[in-house]
């Protein structure tokens, strides 16, 4: 049993279809690299997975349980194990690093003061911000805001993280500090949906690579089949393209 | 000049007696009272009205066309018209109701209006994806917006909010004209009672300084204090 199930997933933006009947699944412990040109639903699929887009058609399983994006209970549950990082990171600008950080899990899992707060500054370390706790967003780089971002989302404690282009914001020599940390993540067991124009990165990480195309998935398979032998003409024309860069 | 200087000086010890200062200062507070009050109320219906509008849910269509109809409406009315109109509404339905209550609740009603639209524009200054942050996170409606968004507002709606409340310490002297006895009925009194218009009017020029004055000066701290940094 996968422990992310989507089936035929539909979403439109107003009229325009964004969506058009994405399968996908991820196994525990599994990272999914979503590649694809600009506008092929790969984020509009994030957005979908954790309910800020409404899914027009199609269903999503996690732990084999069917999620219902219209009732309230049902997003709880979901986003209790699902987290998500932003491609402009959103931390809240009026609350400090470790608040950020904290917050979610003081106040709305209601977890113990000590718990959190040793988490908290466990995950810091680990994304080399500690030493910025008492800072406030506005006071970082785009990189520390991202990593911070990163530990918002793992003190949840989710079972799935969904990284949407969290590099794309970020000046050239920032984003492999954050791409270290998400290396660092994929070997502690965490199933993730990476959405990422870093091909190399993709395919390093990556136990599965996905191609998507016009809200479609082209292709599906290990990474050296999509970046080397890929079956479907519009991955390979993609992947020539980008990596010819 | 020198006559009007010899009856100033004449009716001086006169006019500040004990009585007299009493009594303005009691048109003084009333004054502050009826702002402070009517503009509190003001800001917590405003801020209603602006979450209201900036709702998306199709069930709150009906309510949220009310809230830009009632908005549109009450800043295109003089505010002596409200105050008449408020005073010939209450009058019939509350006989014992006191001016000052019903001047209140007719600057309750105006104020609300413009404050809703000084806290929308302040809500609207916090881009969208702050709130699709909580959101994720499980922040629910109400905790996203006094914790997330309203604190980062309050630069975008202070300055403003603060000068609107100096305004209406100035027009709250339009109730007058219903015979509220504020400040400026205060010196309407002073003179018919044979004092100069000097020195009646010349008492609550200065306490309308003494007023407004420490509030502008809180708006314009305000201002700079919270302008650059996004943060408290």
């Amino acid at each position: 049993m996968p422990q992310l199930d989507i089936r035929d997933l539909h979403a439109h933006y107003g009229r325009e279809p964004v969506l058009q009947g994405v399968s996908l699944s991820a196994e525990r412990g599994e990272v999914v690299g979503l590649i694809g040109p600009s506008g092929s639903g790969k984020s509009t699929l994030l957005r979908a997975l954790v309910g800020l887009t409404q899914p027009s058609a199609g269903e999503v399983l996690v732990d084999d349980r069917r999620i219902d994006y219209r009732d309230r209970a049902s997003q709880r549950w979901l986003r209790e194990r699902l987290a998500i990082v932003f491609q402009q990171y959103n931390l809240f600008q009026n609350m400090t690093v470790l608040r950020n950080v904290t917050i979610a899990p003081l106040e709305i899992q209601k977890r113990s003061k000590a718990e959190v707060e040793a988490l908290a500054t466990t995950l810091l370390d680990k994304v080399g911000m500690g030493h910025k706790r008492d800072a406030y967003p506005d006071e970082l780089s785009g990189g520390q805001q991202q990593r911070v971002a990163i530990a918002r989302a793992l003190a949840l404690r989710p079972e799935i993280l969904l990284l949407d282009e969290v590099t794309s914001a970020l000046d050239p020599e920032r984003v492999n500090e954050v791409l270290d940390t998400i290396r660092a993540l994929t070997r502690e067991g965490i199933t993730m949906l990476i959405v990422s124009h870093e091909m190399a990165f993709v395919r390093e990480v990556s136990t599965r690579v996905v191609m998507m195309d016009h809200g479609r998935v082209v292709e599906t398979g290990p990474p050296a089949q999509i970046f080397d032998t890929p079956r479907e003409d519009r991955t390979r024309q993609f992947v020539s393209r980008i990596l010819r860069h | 000049m020198g006559t009007l200087w010899e009856r100033l000086v004449l009716e001086a010890p006169e006019f500040f007696n004990s009585y007299n200062l009493l009594f303005l200062a009691e048109a003084a507070a009333r004054t502050l009272g009826m702002t402070a009050i009517g503009c509190s109320i003001g800001f917590v219906a405003g801020l209603a009205l602006a979450v209201l509008r900036g709702s998306r849910a199709a069930t709150l269509a009906p309510a949220r066309w009310l809230a830009v109809l009632y908005v549109e409406t009450f800043r295109r009315i003089p505010f002596l018209v409200i105050l008449f109109v408020v005073l010939y509404a209450i009058q019939p339905l509350f006989p014992d109701a006191s001016l000052t209550a019903i001047a209140t609740v007719a600057i309750c009603l105006l104020s609300t209006a413009y404050l809703s639209e000084i806290v929308r524009a302040g809500l609207e200054s916090v881009p969208r994806q702050q709130l699709e942050a909580a959101e994720v996170l499980n922040f629910g409606p109400a905790r996203a917006l006094f914790q997330v968004v309203l604190p980062q507002s309050w630069r975008v709606i202070l300055p403003p909010a603060v000068a609107f409340a100096v305004m209406f310490i100035k027009d709250t002297a339009l109730a007058s004209h219903m015979g509220v006895v504020e400040l400026t009925f205060a010196g309407k009194i002073f003179v018919e009672r044979g004092f100069s218009p000097v020195l009646g009017f010349g008492a609550i020029l200065v306490l309308y300084f003494a007023l407004s004055w420490p509030l502008s000066r809180l708006g314009a701290y305000l201002e700079k204090r919270l302008a650059p940094a996004r943060h408290p």
